[in-house]
């Protein structure tokens, strides 16, 4: 075994470990701690059996497994920013009116 | 000298201590008796200095940004009697005589808002502001559909039916673009009128940078985008 892959598995299980005590402070929930689960067994999986991503890949269309995985990487990037986005514009929007009523509190009429 | 007591002044100012005392004399001196100075979170002394010019003074307690500062000063404007609001820089890039043109305008009846354009009278305005301001007219056109000569300007205003009917959402610059978008929606009677630009070093210093125009639409498309 390949050190990167050691590595690369020692940081899924520490990341998953980290996603179960988010879920056991009840931080997260059900639903996304299944979400972070199946990213990192995903990863561990094809860390261990590699053909496993190609068994997938080939069907789709896309050569090798690795390929999958950064096209795959990518996509679940750019959807998790743009969620992002939107959540911390959300946000900005609550301060500011937030301030607005306070600012308009102290309005002398 | 005319008598504007039913209009009200808004100059949302973030960090303008060395200006906004003269913007807010000025405007007094002309009669403007209602001058709202809506202070955006402000590190140094603006509103002190506002307030001590006469101006009624709100406080934001964080910097929310200029259409942040605009829509608190609009909504506040609107709990008292006006009839008429202006938005005014506190850079003090607007002359008098422009904001009394702006309140003629919307006095006459003859429109529901009017914006103050730099460019219907070009001169003064540094080439590369001109540029830069031209594209985000392009921008904006392509956006909302509606041809403006001065999208950037902050020197507007609106009726009170015209302001009630405004939803600012932006918090940042892109408000500018944003109550183009608003005035097109509302379906609302427009007219820009022409406005001389006072560039001081002062003021040059303080507008918005030349780069900005790229995040003003990375967030004009994504606001069309997301709604």
């Amino acid at each position: 075994m390949a050190l990167l892959e050691i590595l690369a598995g020692a940081f899924a299980l520490f990341a998953m470990s980290r996603v179960f005590l988010r879920a056991k402070e009840r931080k997260i929930s059900i639903a996304e701690t299944a979400f972070w689960v199946l990213v990192w067994v995903g990863m561990l999986v094809i860390l261990l059996v590699p053909e496993a991503s190609s068994f997938i890949a080939k069907p789709l269309g896309i050569g090798r497994g690795l390929d999958l995985a950064f096209s795959a990487g990518l996509v679940v990037l750019f959807y998790l920013l743009f969620r992002l986005y939107v959540k911390v514009d959300a946000m900005e929007r609550d301060i500011t009116s937030l301030v607005r009523q306070e600012a308009l509190r102290g309005m002398k009429k | 000298m005319p008598d504007w007591k039913r209009c009200c002044i808004v100059i949302p100012a973030y960090n303008e201590e060395s200006s906004v005392a003269a913007v807010v004399k000025g405007l007094r001196t002309a009669g403007f008796s209602r001058v709202l100075v809506v202070d955006d979170g402000s590190r140094d002394r603006t509103a002190e200095s506002a307030e001590r010019a006469g101006a009624a003074v709100l406080r934001h307690s964080l910097n929310r940004g200029l259409g942040g500062a605009l829509a608190t000063g609009i909504q506040a404007a609107l709990r008292t009697n006006a009839e008429y609001i202006i938005t005014c820089d506190a850079d003090g890039q607007h002359a008098v005589e422009d904001v009394e043109r702006v309140a003629g305008a919307l006095a006459s009846g003859e429109a529901d808002a009017v914006i103050g354009s730099r460019l219907l009278r070009p001169g003064g305005m540094p080439l590369i502001r001109r540029a830069g301001n031209m594209g985000l007219n392009v921008i904006t056109f392509a956006l909302f559909g509606i041809w403006v000569t001065d999208s950037q300007s902050g020197l507007r205003g609106f009726t009170r039916s015209a302001a009630e009917k405004l939803r600012i959402e932006s918090n940042r610059m892109e408000v500018s673009s944003e109550i183009i978008h608003e005035i097109r929606r509302n379906r609302l009677r427009f007219k820009e009128v022409p406005i001389r630009a006072i560039y001081t070093d002062y003021s040059l210093a303080h507008g918005q940078s030349h780069l900005n125009a790229a995040n003003i639409l990375l967030k004009l498309m994504l606001k069309k985008l997301l709604r």
